[in-house]
C-alpha cells in the first residue's frame, strides 16, 4: 500500500462522498445493533440479585461512558496527526466528533444519577469517579466553545487541538479512579486483566449496546465531517460543481 | 527525520510530559481524593476529626438495630479489622444490608460513635440473576462445612 492512496482519502473532496456512502451503513448497523442490544438489556437478561430491576440502566450507561471516554482519545489522535501532517480533514474529524463525545458524556452523567438514587440514595457526589467524568463534559464544552469563538479556522483548529491534547490527560484519570482512590463508583466490571463479573446474557447487551453506540458515534461524526467540508470549502470547485449538480 | 515526524515526536514528549505533572499533581493531592476512611484509618487517627468526613466498609452483620421511633438505626461499618459504631437519623438507601458496602457521612462524637447525617449504599461491580447468587452462596457454604471440621 503506498502512501498516495492516504492522501487520496485525505483530500476533503474524496473524502466527502465517501464518507457519504459510508453514513446509511454505520446508522443501519446502528439501529438493529441497538434493537438486539434493548432486547437483551430489557426483555431477555434476569433480575439483579441485589439492585432489582434498576440496574438496567447499565445498558445505556456503561455504553454512554465508554464512547465518551473513547471519542475524546479519538480527538486527541485527530489532534496530533492535524498538528504533525497538517492535515484539514483531521482537524475537521477533531471537529466533527466534540459534540457528540459531549451528548454521551451528559448521557452517562445523566443515567448516572438516575442509577446512583435508587441504588446509593444520592443522585450526585463529589467522588473521584464521577467528578472526573464532569470534567470530561467541561472538556468537550470548552473545546467547542473555543473552536466557536475563534474566527479563522485554521487558528481555531490548533487551539481546539491544544484543549484536545491536554485533556486527553484526564481520560486514564476517569478509567483508573475506581481503582486508585475510594470512590462510592463501583469497580469496572469488564477489564482486560479479569473474567468479567457478570452474567453472561448481561455482558452480552451491554457489549451489544456499546457497538451500538460506536456505530451512531462514528455515523454522526462522518455527518458532521461533510457539513464541516462544505463550509470551509464553500469556495472551492468541487463545491460549486457539486451544487450545481444538484440543482 | 522527517519535519512532520519531529512534529508528532514532539506532541507525544508534550503529553507524556504533561502526564507526568498530573500524575505528580494528584499523587500530590491524594489524601483530598479518598472519598471516604476505612474504620482502620479512622482508628489510626487518619481521618479528619475535627470537621466531618466519610466512613466505608460492610455494615457489620447482626449489628443493626432500629429504635422504636421508626427513624434511627445503629449499625457498625466495619473493615474485618476494626469497627466503628454509627447512629443514624433518617431513611437508608434500598440497597443498606448487613454484610453489604456502605459510605456514612458525620462526625465523631465525643464517645467514639459516629453521627452520621448522610448514609449511602455501596454496590459492588457483580450483576447476576438471583439464583445464581443462591448457588454460589450455597457453594460457598458447602465448601466452608468441608473446610471446617479439620
Amino acid at each position: 500500500m503506498s502512501s498516495a492512496n492516504w492522501y487520496k482519502y485525505s483530500s476533503p473532496a474524496t473524502f466527502y462522498s465517501l464518507a457519504g456512502r459510508m453514513i446509511p451503513w454505520f446508522y443501519a448497523a446502528a439501529a438493529v445493533l441497538s434493537v438486539i442490544g434493548l432486547y437483551i438489556g430489557f426483555v431477555l437478561a434476569p433480575t439483579d440479585f441485589q439492585q432489582g430491576e434498576s440496574y438496567r440502566i447499565i445498558f445505556i450507561h456503561v455504553p454512554a461512558s465508554w464512547m465518551s471516554m473513547f471519542i475524546y482519545v479519538v480527538m486527541a489522535v485527530w489532534a496530533a496527526f492535524g498538528l504533525a501532517f497538517n492535515t484539514r480533514l483531521s482537524f475537521m474529524m477533531m471537529s466533527a466528533l466534540a459534540p457528540t463525545g459531549a451528548m454521551l458524556t451528559f448521557v452517562a452523567l445523566w443515567t448516572g444519577a438516575l442509577w446512583g438514587k435508587p441504588t446509593w440514595g444520592a443522585w450526585w457526589v463529589w467522588d473521584a469517579r464521577l467528578t472526573s467524568e464532569l470534567i470530561l463534559f467541561f472538556l468537550y464544552i470548552g473545546f467547542m466553545a473555543l473552536q466557536a469563538a475563534i474566527d479563522d479556522p485554521r487558528r481555531a483548529d490548533r487551539a481546539g487541538a491544544l484543549i484536545a491534547l491536554v485533556g486527553v490527560i484526564n481520560v486514564p484519570i476517569i478509567y483508573f479512579s475506581v481503582r486508585w482512590w475510594n470512590t462510592l463508583h463501583q469497580g469496572a466490571s469488564v477489564s482486560v486483566n479479569k473474567a468479567p463479573s457478570m452474567a453472561t446474557i448481561m455482558l452480552t447487551g451491554m457489549l451489544v449496546m456499546a457497538f451500538a453506540v460506536w456505530m451512531y458515534a462514528i455515523a454522526a461524526a462522518l455527518s458532521r465531517a461533510r457539513s464541516i467540508i462544505l463550509e470551509r470549502e464553500r469556495n472551492s470547485q468541487w463545491v460549486a460543481q457539486l451544487l450545481e449538480s444538484k440543482e | 527525520m522527517k519535519s512532520r515526524h519531529k512534529k508528532l515526536l514532539l506532541i507525544a514528549v508534550v503529553v507524556l510530559a504533561l502526564g507526568a505533572v498530573a500524575a505528580l499533581v494528584l499523587n500530590a493531592f491524594q489524601s483530598n481524593l479518598v472519598f471516604f476512611f476505612s474504620p482502620t484509618q479512622v482508628a489510626n487517627g487518619e481521618a479528619p476529626m475535627e470537621r466531618a468526613f466519610r466512613i466505608g466498609g460492610l455494615v457489620e452483620d447482626g449489628s443493626l438495630r432500629r429504635e422504636p421511633d421508626g427513624v434511627t438505626a445503629h449499625f457498625r461499618i466495619t473493615d474485618t479489622a476494626k469497627t466503628i459504631p454509627v447512629t443514624y437519623k433518617g431513611l437508608l438507601p434500598d440497597l443498606f444490608k448487613e454484610g453489604k458496602g456502605v459510605v456514612a457521612e458525620g462526625r465523631m462524637n465525643t464517645g467514639g460513635v459516629f453521627v452520621a447525617e448522610q448514609v449511602l449504599a455501596k454496590h459492588d461491580e457483580n450483576y447476576m440473576p438471583p439464583e445464581a447468587a443462591s448457588a454460589l452462596e450455597q457453594a460457598q457454604k458447602a465448601q466452608q462445612t468441608l473446610v471446617a471440621p479439620k
